[in-house]
C-alpha cells in the first residue's frame, strides 16, 4: 500500500501540478487580486484591502451596458434555441428518408470557427456605400427598408448577436434531443394509444416528461453558455466592442485585463466573481425549478 | 354500403391530411437546413467572385458565371495565412499530445491504483469541473506574463494542457475494464505501465479517439486565450488571423479575399467532421460543449 501510494502520486504529478498552478492557484488569486485596492500591474503593488473595485465595476457604464447586453441575450437566445431545437428534433425523429442527410448539416455549425464564420455573417448583413447586403437586399423584397445590422440602431445589432448565437447553439441541442427522443421506449406510446391518447396529448404527457431531464440539462447548460458570450460578438462587431455598445461580461473582463483599455487585473477579477455569482445563482434557481417539474 | 364508402373517404381523408403534413415536416426541416447552409454557400461564392464584380455588385448576386482562384493566391500572399496554419496546426498536436500523457496517467492512477487520499483527490478533481475558464484566466494571463513566456508556444499551450472532464471520462472508461485482466497481468509479472499501455490503452481507445477528436476541434477554434497571449503576428492562430486580416488585412474591403481566407479556414474541421462524422457527434453528446 505504501509504495502504491507513492507510485500513484507519481502518475497523478502531471495532471496535480497543472491544475494545482492553473487551477487551483488562480482560482484563490482571483479573490485576492478582487479585494486588492489600486493594484499596479507595472510595480506588483496595490495600497488597501476592500471593496472598492466591486464598487467601481458595478457603477462603470461600460460594465453596466455589457450587463445590459448579456441579459438581453440570455433572455432572447436560451429560450428561442430550446424551442427551436425541440422542434426540429420532434420533426427529424418523426422521419426516416434524409434523416442522416439532416443530421449531418444540423451540425456543421458545431464544427466550424465562430471567428470566421462570423465574418460571413457580417457581410451578409451589412450595409455599406458600395452594396446593399444580401439580408437588406431580401428586406427590400418584402417591402421592408433596410438598416445597417452591423453599425446600425442597437436593436438591429442585438438582432443580429442573437441569430448569430442561436446558429451556434442549435447543432448542440437539436444532437442532444434528438437522442433523448429516440431513448423514449416505443412501449409507451403502444400503450397510450391502445388507451385512445393521440398526437398532442401523447407528446405533453409521455414525449415532454420522459425528456424533461434533457431539456432542464440544455436549458442549464444554455444559460450559462449564453451568460459567457463573447467570441460571437467578436467575431461580429470586432474587438472595440465598447465602442460598438455591444460588449458582453466576459468582453468587459477580456478589457479590463488586455488590449486599449486593458492593464486592471482587480477590476478584472472583480467583474469576473460577479459574472461567476450570477451564473451560480440562476443555476441554482434553474435546479430547484428542475426538482419540481422534471420527472426522473 | 355507405358505411364502407365512409369508411373509405375518412380513410383518404386521413391520408392526405399525413401526407400533408409530412410535406410541412420536410418544410420545415428544409428550411433550417438552409440557413444552416446558405452561410457557407455564401462565403465559398464570394470567394470564387473576382475583386471587381465583387464591388460592382451593388445587388448581390445568387451565383457567379466567371468563378477565380485568384483570391486564394492573395489570401495566402498578401497575409501570412501559411504561417496562421502551421502555427494552429503546432499547437493543436502539441496540445494535444500532452494533454494524452497528462490525463492518462492521472485517469489511470483514480481507476487501477489504491493510495491514500484517493477519495478526497477526486472529490476535489470533479469540484474543479465546476470552475468556469474566466475566473482563472486572469491569473493564468499574469503567470504566463510573469514567466516571460508571452508570445511563444509554451504560453499558448501550458494552460491547457489538462481538462478535468477528460480525466474523469477517461478514468470511469478505464474502471469499466474487468478487474481479471488485471490480476492476470500482474500474475504474469507485468508492471502497471505496461499493463496502461498494453492492454488499457488498445481497449479503451475509442473513448481516447474521442477525447482527442473533441480537443482538436477545441484548440482549432481556440481564440480569448492566444488573443491575451499573444500579439506577435508571428505567432497567431487561424481565429486571432482571421481578426487581423478583418481589422487591417487586405485593406479591409477586399472581401472576396477575405472570404477565401475564411473557406480554407474552415475546410480542415468540416472536413475531419465527414469523416468522423458517427465519432464526433457520439462523443459530443456524451460531453462536448461549445464554448
Amino acid at each position: 500500500m505504501e509504495k502504491q501510494s507513492k507510485k500513484a502520486w507519481l502518475y497523478l504529478l502531471p495532471a496535480a501540478a497543472f491544475l494545482g498552478l492553473f487551477m487551483v492557484y488562480p482560482l484563490i488569486d482571483v479573490f485576492v487580486y478582487s479585494f486588492e485596492e489600486g493594484y499596479n500591474s507595472a510595480s506588483q503593488t496595490f495600497f488597501g484591502v476592500g471593496g472598492y473595485n466591486y464598487a467601481y465595476v458595478l457603477r462603470d457604464p461600460y460594465f453596466l451596458q455589457a450587463l445590459k447586453n448579456t441579459f438581453l441575450l440570455v433572455i432572447i437566445t436560451v429560450p428561442l434555441s430550446t424551442g427551436l431545437a425541440l422542434i426540429i428534433s420532434l420533426g427529424l425523429s418523426s422521419i426516416k428518408a434524409l434523416k442522416n442527410l439532416f443530421q449531418t448539416i444540423y451540425f456543421l455549425p458545431y464544427v466550424t470557427n465562430t471567428l470566421a464564420v462570423g465574418l460571413v455573417f457580417m457581410i451578409l448583413f451589412k450595409k455599406t456605400p458600395y452594396t446593399e447586403g444580401l439580408i437588406n437586399l431580401m428586406i427590400t423584397w418584402f417591402g421592408g427598408k433596410g438598416v445597417d445590422f452591423i453599425d446600425g440602431p442597437y436593436w438591429a445589432k442585438l438582432f443580429v448577436l442573437s441569430f448569430y448565437t442561436i446558429w451556434i447553439v442549435m447543432p448542440f441541442k437539436i444532437l442532444i434531443l434528438t437522442s433523448a427522443l429516440a431513448s423514449v421506449d416505443e412501449t409507451y406510446y403502444n400503450a397510450a394509444r391502445m388507451d385512445g391518447a393521440t398526437g398532442l396529448r401523447l407528446f405533453t404527457r409521455i414525449t415532454l416528461p420522459m425528456i424533461s431531464p434533457m431539456i432542464f440539462y440544455l436549458v442549464i447548460t444554455g444559460f450559462i453558455g449564453a451568460f459567457k458570450a463573447y467570441s460571437d460578438a467578436v467575431a461580429l462587431f470586432g474587438t472595440d466592442l465598447n465602442a460598438a455598445e455591444m460588449n458582453t461580461i466576459v468582453g468587459y473582463i477580456y478589457d479590463m485585463l488586455y488590449g486599449n483599455s486593458g492593464g486592471y487585473p482587480s477590476y478584472a477579477s472583480a467583474a469576473a466573481i460577479i459574472l461567476f455569482t450570477i451564473v451560480l445563482t440562476i443555476t441554482c434557481i434553474n435546479l430547484m425549478i428542475s426538482k419540481k417539474h422534471v420527472h426522473y | 354500403m355507405s358505411d364502407l364508402a365512409d369508411y373509405k373517404k375518412t380513410e383518404r381523408r386521413d391520408r392526405v391530411k399525413k401526407t400533408a403534413f409530412n410535406a410541412f415536416k420536410y418544410l420545415m426541416l428544409g428550411i433550417w437546413g438552409v440557413i444552416v447552409l446558405f452561410p457557407f454557400y455564401w462565403m465559398v461564392l464570394t470567394s470564387i467572385k473576382s475583386y471587381s464584380a465583387y464591388n460592382s455588385e451593388y445587388i448581390p448576386k445568387f451565383f457567379t458565371l466567371y468563378p477565380t482562384l485568384q483570391n486564394y493566391a492573395e489570401a495566402f500572399s498578401a497575409v501570412p495565412l501559411a504561417r496562421y496554419f502551421l502555427n494552429t496546426l503546432i499547437f493543436t498536436v502539441v496540445t494535444t499530445c500532452l494533454m494524452l500523457v497528462v490525463i492518462t496517467l492521472a485517469a489511470f492512477a483514480f481507476a487501477r491504483l489504491n493510495f491514500r487520499g484517493k477519495r478526497l483527490a477526486f472529490t476535489l478533481l470533479l469540484s474543479l469541473m465546476m470552475i468556469p475558464n474566466e475566473l482563472v484566466i486572469i491569473t493564468n494571463f499574469v503567470t504566463i506574463t510573469d514567466l516571460n513566456l508571452r508570445n511563444t508556444f509554451m504560453g499558448l499551450i501550458l494552460p491547457s494542457v489538462t481538462s478535468v472532464f477528460y480525466i474523469y471520462l477517461l478514468k470511469e472508461n478505464f474502471a469499466q475494464v474487468p478487474d481479471e485482466l488485471y490480476y492476470a497481468a500482474k500474475v504474469d509479472g507485468t508492471s502497471d505501465f505496461k499493463y496502461l499501455t498494453r492492454v488499457l490503452i488498445p481497449i479503451c481507445s475509442p473513448t481516447l479517439v474521442t477525447i482527442i477528436i473533441l480537443k482538436v476541434i477545441e484548440c482549432w477554434n481556440s481564440y480569448v486565450w492566444p488573443r491575451l497571449i499573444t500579439d506577435d503576428e508571428n505567432l497567431f492562430l487561424v481565429s486571432n488571423g482571421i481578426q487581423a486580416i478583418r481589422e487591417n488585412g487586405f485593406g479591409r474591403e477586399n472581401i472576396p479575399a477575405m472570404m477565401a481566407a475564411v473557406v480554407v479556414i474552415s475546410v480542415p474541421l468540416i472536413a475531419l467532421f465527414l469523416v468522423f462524422r458517427k465519432k464526433i457527434m457520439e462523443g459530443v453528446s456524451r460531453g462536448g460543449l461549445k464554448g
